[in-house]
């Protein structure tokens, strides 16, 4: 059951260009960008690596999860709004089959966006220092960043069941990866308060747990930091969306 | 308790905070009977349907689908049943047979025979030719007639249909009451209809039962329930409009005045059909010519009116 409703995820998404489009071009054009105008920035002496595109390449890995959040959280209040919801609550599928089976097609289209992420950037110089294993930890990380945030954005979408409320959130968490270490190490950012606030931003772990793998190799420093944020938002995430879930799926 | 496909209802109710929606209702219904639930918008049909799809826990009494409590056994009614709720809940994203395929998925039909079952039941549905196109391109009959296939899916022994072709054209509409005929005759389903078309509850149902405002006002077969009226009304219209005075005067001889047009004059018939030659005896004696003089039996519509003093038409445009 889970199979197929992650089947029909993957069909609803890749049936609609405006979804994939975005997940998969939108974060390489930034990639693109970022690294052609502040390739200087990598002169800066503490700069952690040697190409401003080894560093900036873990950045995609949120943006792609961002993207499953949306479609995620859009998906479901979709099928809110329009009954099908109510449909499935009819058969005997499980609140949390179906949960998942939402979830794992747009968490499958994360992995896919970041494989083709690793190959735009292997095309165009980045090298992995955690060697071909890091490869495979960073698509691990990929769906691991997308389970956590479309479990937020399910939860959302569950809540509300508005598609627009599910778009309205999307660029609150956009800000939290502007508001991070995306751009520069912090130790590196002259504003203080700009340190303080990355500093106090999940995402800015999750961003340097997969740089580390690109740029230093296995560091246990930065990995764990990224791991816990994981399992913790995951949990959390999937908590409250399947308590949504269960509260949208009223049957006796 | 209800027969293995059959529903019993009794004293059931649904109240939202200060609202009662349903106000304790009963009806019983045979296996392989249609049965039409008759209402204008917001008389409290669509919570009836929730409640005994499971989808709403009723507020007090009980019901029973297909020999199962509503409130208490839920996942056992669920198996039983297939429902068609108001407004086709389709993924506009997927295809008519991708649609079928994840249904016979969810129901728990074995992955060998799912192929089998989708084909057949888009065959029944006339959908065969449209199978492989997406829903969201589909007209509105289609997509009632997708629908109706999906609630067939896993072969439920009863039906619930909510106002299943509200929006429709009169085909589609025609299509969709022989499909729902066809198998309450050949398969014995027993189906729940609601509806606000007086026409499409004459012609669809074995019995009615019309609510108003939460509570059932009338039930039984649609000719008995006519024939509580039990009176035809006769409408006159002279051929001169001077005579409109003298032919009510005359018509009021056979029966109390009714609602009639500008111009025309009607009286329901105390002596019913049989009475009409002394009608036209008695208007020639007055030397009243005519210009139209019609028959109308009576209708579920003046049904409504006598048991709630609404007409159900004024709402409904049937």
């Amino acid at each position: 059951m889970t199979s197929d409703l992650a089947r029909r995820a993957l069909l609803r998404t890749l049936r609609q260009p405006a979804n994939v489009v975005p997940v998969i071009f939108f974060p390489m054009l930034l990639v693109a960008i970022n690294s052609a105008g502040l390739d200087a920035a990598s002169e800066l002496p503490g700069f952690p690596a040697d190409s401003y595109l080894d560093f900036i390449i873990a950045v995609p890995f949120i943006q792609g999860g961002l993207f499953a959040m949306l479609n995620a959280g859009t998906d479901l209040a979709t099928d809110i709004e329009s009954g099908f919801l109510r449909r499935l609550a009819l058969t005997p599928v499980r609140g949390t089959s179906l949960l998942l089976g939402q979830v794992a097609g747009v968490v499958a289209l994360s992995l896919v966006a970041a494989v083709v992420y690793l190959t735009v950037g292997f095309i165009a110089g980045v090298t992995v220092a955690a060697g071909p294993a890091g490869v495979v930890a960073l698509l691990v990380f990929a769906v691991a960043i997308g389970l956590m945030f479309s479990s937020i954005g399910a939860f959302v979408g569950l809540r509300s069941g508005s598609p627009q409320t599910v778009q309205g959130f999307f660029p609150l968490f956009f800000v939290l990866l502007f508001l991070s270490s995306a751009n520069l190490p912090r130790d590196l950012m002259e504003q203080d308060w700009f340190a303080t606030v990355a500093g106090l931003n999940p995402v800015s772990y999750l961003i340097e747990g997969i740089r580390s793998l690109v740029v230093t190799g296995w560091d246990p420093a930065a990995l764990w930091p990224a791991i816990a944020i994981l399992v913790v938002g995951t949990l959390v995430g999937g908590a409250a969306a399947a308590h949504a879930m269960r509260t949208n799926l009223v049957r006796t | 308790m209800a027969p293995a496909s059959g529903i019993e209802v009794e004293n059931l109710q649904r109240t939202f905070k200060d609202l009662t929606a349903v106000d304790g209702i009963s009806f019983a219904i045979e296996p392989g009977e249609i049965f039409g639930f008759l209402g204008p918008n917001g008389a409290g049909k669509s919570t009836t349907v929730l409640m005994l799809t499971t989808l709403l826990p009723p507020s007090g009494g009980r019901a029973s689908v297909a020999g199962f409590d509503v409130a208490t056994e839920g996942p056992d009614v669920r198996r039983h049943i297939g429902a068609a709720l108001q407004e086709a809940a389709l993924d506009p994203l997927l295809t008519g047979r991708e649609h079928l395929r994840l249904q016979a998925s969810l129901q728990g039909l074995a992955k060998q025979t799912r192929d089998a079952r989708t084909v057949e039941l888009l065959e029944r549905v006339g959908l065969t030719d449209a199978a492989d196109r997406r829903v969201g391109g589909y007209s509105g009959g289609m997509k009632r007639r997708l629908d109706l296939a999906l609630a067939l899916v896993h072969g439920p022994s009863i039906l619930f249909l909510d106002e299943p072709t509200t929006g429709l054209d009169p085909q589609s509409r025609s299509d969709l009451w022989e499909e729902v005929s066809r198998l309450a005759r050949d398969e014995g389903v027993t189906v729940f209809l609601t509806t606000q078309y007086l026409e499409e509850a004459d012609q669809l149902a074995d019995r009615i039962a019309i609510i108003s405002r939460g509570s059932i006002v009338a039930e039984g077969t649609p000719d008995a329930l006519k024939g509580e009226i039990g009176r035809p009304s006769l409408e006159v219209v002279p051929s001169d409009a001077a005579d409109r005075e003298r032919l009510a005067q005359v018509l009021s001889e056979f029966g109390p005045a009714t609602a009639a047009p500008t111009g025309a004059a009607a009286v329901r018939l105390e002596a019913g059909a049989d009475g009409l030659a002394q009608v036209v005896r008695r208007l020639d004696a007055e030397g009243i010519g005519l210009n139209t003089f019609d028959l109308h039996a009576p209708t579920l519509d003046d049904v409504f009116l006598a048991k709630t003093g609404e007409r159900l038409a004024d709402e409904a445009v049937a």
